[in-house]
């Protein structure tokens, strides 16, 4: 569904991903997998085209989607939720949902603010509170539901278990395999081993920028020195 | 009892412009970020465009379509000036952008100068609403009873957008996360272009709608950008509810102040601004500026290094050569050199404090024009020798800057800009009003410096000496223990508290600091002319010294002094030309666009791409 | 062993939420305390306070056995407090040897100089400072183009600088990898033990919490509700539900010791 070929992308004159390559089948959740600054974030950015590759071809169910403005690559069904929440603070719930809201897609699961709201009940409560008066946790889950609101085929989810209290990456664990077995497609970046363990099909690891591994969580496990040079979990 | 209602009355029905460009103003810094300086010019050419049409265009109809029409081509003009001037610099650094903006005033007052000719214009009274109502005795307008009324309408209209419709919920999204909106599927050009549109037509409505009460001229885009400043200012950045109220204080206030108070109108309302801001820093209905939300842009600048042997070398022989202009430069040249080095020291000493202590100062000819003063009163008054006066002049200057920046200090960003411009037009008007002091717009005159001085080569020398001193000497200081600290409190004033550090007490002397030399160049530049008018207080000549630094370069130490150099020779020769503005807003368009680094640091860049000076190692 | 840094009845309320319930505990000599809990339990309110950032509703804070409620930060990192932030605070114009020569400047009084050049100052103990926490080699690399992790490293020399008596580390590994925190945490370990600093941290990794915590309190809703051996906290069926669950999402004991 998502191939990535050979992208370099630069942050300032940092070099952050050197040629780095992967590709997501569709409907599977692949880990991309790797220490703080190896570039997982950057990958995400990179696909969003919020950063933009220097080299390199991104493309989405056969499209070229490289060099697209960021709303474009949203618009063709590719949801992003990014690292740091980025809720708007000043908005209710619902008005959250109302910004991600997109028209009906074909292949994808059309959500409306009740569907969501059953995903979760949490925010149902705190429907017409600001985003500012939520928890770390409802935050990270108002901003999965609003990049749902999109009705994506395909989301890019970036880091959803950081900072957050264990209980709450159980439920978010929970929601990804749902999500998954109504048929989306899942990038999930992520240093928590034991999530990515818990929810993906398949891993990527990434090491200063360029790919170190590919392969099913099988075939991780199967190589423990892989898992350690790189994860040390 | 029934004149006070009448008072409130009028006020009232004076505050409809003013809230419809406050509103205008609010709404495209919300979204965009740009502190839009073109707005007065919006708002004048709103008026200029509507009485035209209500030349052509008969009766009522004619009239309110006039008006209406007015809005709407602002509205396009803006959409131009939105998709040529300002979307290619959304990424350039922070309040670069306002530096494009000021060269869109300057376009729009040639272009307005061209099209309707220097004379003021009369607005034409609306039909059948010539006459006056009696309110409890009292005449009142119609036109005042209509606007009334008609305020409260597009301010009720603007809320239901904002607070109801999905399109005003992207907004509200954009004006905390542009980039996220982006990313989910909102085209934020078209959003950005559309509320630049909305906010522009509103200005052209708001120019438009005071045609009965007032007129066109070419001076009203100024005249209104300060109270509309001061308005969007104490309702609070962004808030609509906010404006209305602060347009509705303003001009009640302003009413009130013409009946009991004439000779200090001016004052008045920057004082209540002053109040507002001390006791709710953020405005009535304004929320704190979070410092570097998302969608802020701009590398880091990078770390300072005293100048090689090499560069001393090349700025020794520039300054020996300089030296040497009296022997082989005409006259002219000298006036003109003198002039430029005056400007690089007013330049340098706000760049100090903007470069170096992130403190974006938009009244820094407080202290210049403030300088001059203390000098020219000095000798006016009590008869001071021009030497005493020229040296007690900066400390004036600085003690000025101590008790501003004491003040100013407690807010932070666009706040804190606002409230320096705040200060700087409170002592404009103060020395505007006071004219038995001040000579008022008569300025004071016969300020010349001794005989050893009085002539233009040896006043060359004596500015080289001073300008160039004090240059070296704030380039010295950003390389001290004190500068570093600045820098660090500006990087980040959490580590910097949290280290020991007393950010506060070292902004303050800073701005004290900045002040005192910005005084210095206004001490130079009061004897060099040997007279002194208020408008070297006036918010032009604040914007002037702003606009070089940013074109010169922030984040680059000698930024503020090649741009002051460079725009001050530009200028001395275009003026000579009838529509020098036209010119000078287009080369400052132009250096927006093509160099958002500024001169220096877009140079060292082509530099170090064609393999000069040094890559930082990374 | 003394007692560094003790709290009594620490509370702070917004308007009618209380975020921080009547917090007292004690730090000794030496300790390295772990305080653990959900996100909102109040950490960060506790941490401001402790900092100076936030001026308590009521309570105390005594740092050894003198009180320091209602000081500013900067006069309470003067008596000897060191603090890392969640989110890296560093000076991004300067070099790193030069983020650390600031905090030396400070600590010896040396801010409200103008003649003498910033960069000469101090560099021989600022490059020390660096050494020890593996950062010598980059010393002259400009601030912004580091490494997270080594921001990370950066900060802790930097709130080295004055020799603390205690340091205060919100969320200190919160954006690194598996392998850095357990890097850092452990130079960490080393440092309290070396130079005798006593550390009070926040946690969101429990690996990191259990490998290196000497003890653990537990906060929720602002009230601590636990305190105690890693092997009691994880034993503590409260701190399980509000803040633990079924342990799925970090790693069992082989992991915790390694």
């Amino acid at each position: 569904m998502l191939e990535v070929n050979h992208i370099n992308s630069f942050y300032g004159k940092a070099h952050v991903l050197r040629d780095l390559s992967l590709d997501v089948p569709r409907g599977k959740v692949v880990a991309l997998l790797g220490r703080n600054g190896a570039g997982k974030s950057t990958t995400m950015k990179s696909i969003m085209q919020l950063v933009r590759p220097q080299s390199g071809s991104v493309m989405f169910q056969g499209q070229q989607i490289t060099g697209l403005l960021p709303h474009k690559v949203a618009k063709m069904g590719i949801g992003y939720v990014p690292e740091d929440r980025r809720i708007f603070t000043d908005l209710t719930v619902s008005e959250n949902l109302v910004v991600g809201q997109q028209p009906p897609r074909e292949g994808a699961v059309t959500w409306t603010e009740d569907m969501l709201f059953d995903l979760f009940p949490n925010l149902a409560e705190r429907r017409n509170n600001r985003g500012k008066a939520l928890s770390g946790g409802e935050q990270q889950m108002l901003t999965i539901a609003r990049t749902l609101m999109g009705n994506p085929l395909f989301v890019l989810l970036d880091e959803p278990s950081e900072g957050v209290a264990p209980v709450i990456v159980e439920q978010m664990a929970r929601v990804i395999q749902q999500l998954k077995s109504e048929g989306l497609t899942v990038l999930l970046s992520e240093q928590n081993l034991h999530f990515a363990q818990a929810v993906a099909d398949m891993a990527v690891i990434i090491e200063s920028g360029e790919r170190a591994f590919h392969g099913t969580l099988a075939e991780l496990n199967a190589q423990p020195e892989v898992r350690d040079a790189f994860l040390a979990a | 009892m029934e004149f006070f209602v009448a008072q409130i009355l009028t006020g009232l029905a004076n505050a409809s412009s003013l809230f419809l460009v406050a509103c205008g103003l609010s709404l495209i810094f919300g979204v965009t970020r740009i502190v839009n300086f073109a707005h007065g010019s919006l708002y004048m050419l709103g008026a200029y465009i509507g009485l035209t049409l209500m030349e052509t265009l008969p009766g009522h109809v004619g009239f309110w379509g006039s008006i209406l029409l007015a809005g709407i081509a602002v509205g396009l003009i803006g959409v131009v000036i939105e998709m040529l001037v300002l979307r290619p610099v959304y990424r350039a650094p922070e309040l670069f952008q306002l530096v494009a903006t000021f060269g869109v005033i300057l376009v729009i007052q040639d272009l307005a100068l061209m099209i309707w000719g220097p004379e003021d214009q009369l607005g034409p009274r609306a039909p059948g609403l010539r006459g006056v109502f009696r309110i409890m005795g009292e005449p009142i307008p119609k036109y005042d009873i209509v606007l009334l009324i008609i305020t409260p309408i597009i301010a009720l209209a603007l809320w239901y957008m904002m607070a109801r419709t999905r399109l005003g919920v992207l907004v509200r999204a954009a004006t905390q996360d542009r980039e996220m909106v982006g990313a989910l599927g909102v085209n934020q050009a078209w959003l950005f272009t559309g509320v630049f549109a909305l906010g522009s037509a509103l200005a052209g409505l708001g120019g438009a709608l005071q045609l009965p009460k007032g007129g066109a001229d070419l001076l009203m885009d100024f005249t209104i950008l300060t109270p509309v400043f001061v308005v969007v200012v104490i309702g609070g950045m962004g808030s609509l509810p906010g404006a209305y109220l602060a347009a509705i204080i303003i001009s009640v206030l302003n009413v009130f102040g013409v009946t009991y108070i004439p000779q200090s109108t001016l004052v008045l309302m920057f004082l209540v601004m002053i109040v507002v801001l001390m006791i709710r820093p953020y405005g009535l209905f304004g929320r704190e500026e979070v410092a570097g939300e998302h969608g802020q842009v701009g590398e880091p600048e990078e770390p300072i290094k005293p100048a090689s042997r090499q560069t001393r070398l090349i700025v020794a022989a520039g300054l020996v050569l300089l030296a040497l202009l009296p022997l082989i430069g005409s006259n002219f040249a000298l006036v003109l050199s003198t002039d430029i080095l005056i400007f690089c020291l007013f330049a340098a000493s706000l760049h100090f404090l903007l470069g170096l202590g992130g403190m974006v100062s938009f009244g820094h000819a407080a202290y210049y024009g403030g300088g001059a003063y203390v000098a020219a009163l000095l000798v006016t008054w009590t008869n001071t020798p021009m030497e005493l006066a020229f040296l007690l002049a900066p400390f004036g200057a600085g003690l000025a800057a101590i008790i501003i920046g004491w003040v100013c200090l407690r807010l932070t960003g666009v706040y804190f800009a606002m409230l320096t411009l705040a200060f700087a037009q409170l002592l404009w008007s103060l020395v505007w009003q006071w004219q038995d002091v001040t000579g008022g717009d008569d300025g004071l005159v016969n300020i010349w410096p001794s005989d050893w001085l009085n002539n233009n080569t040896a006043f060359f020398y004596f500015a080289l000496l001073f300008s160039v001193g004090g240059i070296l000497v704030l380039r010295h200081v950003a390389h001290s223990p004190f500068g570093y600290a600045l820098r660090a409190a500006r990087d980040s004033q959490r580590q910097a508290e949290a280290t020991g550090i007393d950010t506060q007490r070292v902004k303050l002397l800073a701005f004290t600091f900045a002040g005192f030399m910005g005084g210095l160049a206004g001490a130079l530049f009061v004897f060099s002319k040997g007279s002194v008018f208020p408008n070297e207080l006036e918010i032009v000549r604040s914007f002037d010294a702003l606009i070089v630094v940013f074109l010169g370069g922030v984040k680059t130490l000698a930024g503020g002094v090649v741009g002051a150099a460079f725009f001050k020779g530009v200028e001395d020769i275009l003026t000579r030309f009838e529509y020098w503005r036209l010119v000078m807003g287009l080369l400052i368009i132009f250096v927006v666009v093509v160099a958002p680094e500024g001169i220096v640091g877009s140079l060292r860049r082509a530099a170090r791409r064609i393999g000069l000076g040094k890559e930082q190692p990374s | 062993m003394s007692v560094v840094l003790e709290t009594r009845g620490l509370t702070k309320a917004f308007g009618g939420l209380v975020a921080v319930d009547n917090v007292s505990f004690q730090l000794q000599e030496s300790e390295l305390l772990a305080l653990i809990g959900p996100n909102g339990a109040g950490k960060s309110t506790c941490f401001n306070m402790l900092m100076g950032q936030l001026p308590p509703t009521s309570g105390e804070v005594f740092l050894m056995g003198e009180k320091i409620t209602g000081l500013k930060p900067r006069q309470i990192w003067r008596k000897g407090v060191g603090r890392t932030f969640q989110i890296t605070a560093t000076y991004s114009s300067m070099t790193v040897v030069e983020n650390v020569q600031m905090a030396l400047l400070s600590h010896n009084g040396r801010i409200f100089r103008f003649r003498s050049q910033a960069h000469r100052l101090y560099r021989k103990e600022a490059l020390a400072l660096l050494d020890m926490v593996g950062m010598a080699d980059q010393a002259d690399r400009h601030c912004a183009v580091l490494a997270y992790g080594d921001l990370k490293r950066l900060e802790l020399a930097t709130a080295l600088a004055h020799e603390p008596t205690l340091l205060l580390m919100d969320e200190p590994t919160a954006g690194m990898a598996p392998k850095e925190r357990i890097a850092l945490m452990q130079l960490t370990a080393d440092i309290v033990r070396d130079q005798g600093v006593s550390v009070l941290f926040t946690e969101h990794d429990m690996d990191v919490v259990f490998a290196h915590s000497h003890r653990i309190m537990v906060l929720n809703r602002g009230a601590l509700i636990a305190e105690g051996s890693a092997a009691e906290i994880r034993a503590n069926p409260m701190v399980q539900e509000v803040y633990l669950g079924g342990g799925t999402v970090f790693g069992a004991e082989e992991h915790a010791d390694a």
